[in-house]
């Protein structure tokens, strides 16, 4: 009935858009009451999942969050890999992506997620290597591993997982994808 | 009574989870934005149940109890803005803009931006309006005539982990994780916006930058 209802909806809203405009999908001009606003300061600012928290400072957590992630690995590559050698008490040699610590910091201090538009996205599946981020993706493993798991992800066995290896609630395989509130 | 002990137990929940958060996601990562609405959790960026399409997910306003769910809201102060690279320079050459006003949250582009970097001007007209589902409803969501789909409201934090352990190994009284672990962020929620865009719309050679950024006025 409720479902009924709302393709009615649809439909007149399509019916609508052939002679004037559907209001409620576009064509909010005139009228849109954000045109032109300007939001003038930067608050928080997210690439990769644990990042920020994970290898920045605390005296730095404001400043990474407002500078911009093409000047990032020039500010803060250094850092990062000091902060990497500290996790492993200095013994950090590669890790399962076959990266140095230089090589591993230089990705992850700038901090932009990258994705795929031609295939699979997810962080990291066996396979695939940062391609996108999915819901469910186990990010903290696949991190613990590359921090703590050394070149065949095998050193430190009780810090390469926390054993939580899904989400609360499951995800739908439709929009918008996201459980529904507890 | 029944009421006065249900606030001072969310009270308890709120403090346990708001307070010394070492590693989570993005959740209450740095002073200038904790506990603001500005506060990002988590990004996520996906292909879409239609392969054409892709998802950005923006989540702000981490570790919400149900109780502060039903009152959580977006601020209309507050611009919640996907920046998309496509060009390999880790500079923005799309942005998509999500801003609230009046109970619905305006969605703007992909599109070039004004200006990058620290400051965020709304470009143009909302390409797709949707109401903000209210806490304890069906989704609703809305589609533009050129394919985009949108979402806004309070939905299940995605991401999970056991933080509390992860604090009791940096703290130094656990050697390692436990087995099974315990999701510290079962059981919370954040303020979500979901938008939906062809790939086409993103000019993309097959790989993106993409970052989330939040702004005030």
């Amino acid at each position: 009935m409720k479902k009924n209802l709302s393709y009615s909806i649809i439909a007149l809203c399509a019916l609508t858009l052939m002679f004037s405009a559907c209001h409620k999908d576009k064509k909010v001009t005139p009228g849109d009451p954000n045109t032109g606003q300007v939001f003038s300061t930067p608050g928080d600012q997210v690439g990769r999942p644990g990042i920020a928290t994970v290898f920045v400072g605390a005296a730095d957590k404001d400043n990474f969050n407002t500078t911009t992630p093409s000047t990032m690995g020039a500010a803060y590559q250094t850092k990062f890999q000091t902060q990497l050698q500290a996790y492993n008490g200095g013994a950090y040699t590669t890790n399962l992506l076959g990266l140095s610590a230089a090589a591993f910091t230089g990705v992850l201090s700038t901090d932009v997620l990258n994705v795929s538009t031609t295939g699979k996205t997810t962080y990291y599946d066996g396979t695939n290597v940062l391609t996108g981020r999915a819901l469910t993706d186990d990010v903290i493993d696949v991190s613990l591993i590359l921090v703590f798991g050394g070149p065949d992800a095998s050193k430190n066995p009780a810090l390469t997982s926390d054993h939580v290896n899904a989400n609360d609630k499951p995800f739908s395989t439709s929009f918008p994808y996201e459980a529904a509130p507890w | 009574m029944k009421k006065t002990r249900l606030i001072i137990a969310s009270a308890a929940t709120a403090l346990v989870l708001g307070g010394g958060i070492l590693w989570a996601s993005d959740h209450n990562d740095a002073p200038n934005v904790k506990g603001k609405s500005t506060d990002i959790t988590d990004l996520y960026v996906f292909q879409g149940e239609n392969t054409a399409n892709l998802v950005f997910v923006g989540n702000v306003q981490g570790l919400l109890t149900p109780t502060a769910t039903g009152t959580a809201k977006f601020d209309e102060n507050t611009m919640i803005e996907f920046k998309i690279d496509n060009s390999g320079d880790n500079v923005e050459d799309l942005v998509i803009q999500a801003v609230y006003k009046g109970g619905k949250m305006y969605i703007y582009g992909p599109v070039k931006p004004n200006a990058t970097g620290n400051t965020a001007t709304v470009v143009g007209s909302a390409s797709v309006v949707v109401p903000v589902t209210a806490y304890g409803t069906t989704a609703v969501t809305n589609t533009s005539s050129t394919g985009i789909k949108a979402f806004a409201g309070p939905r299940d934090d995605p991401f999970f982990f056991d933080l509390d352990q992860f604090h009791k190994i940096t703290g130094g009284t656990a050697s390692g994780f436990n087995n099974p672990g315990t999701d510290t962020f079962a059981g919370t929620n954040v303020m979500s916006v979901v938008v939906e865009v062809p790939k086409s719309m993103l000019n993309s050679t097959g790989k993106l930058n993409v970052w989330l950024q939040t702004f005030s006025k």
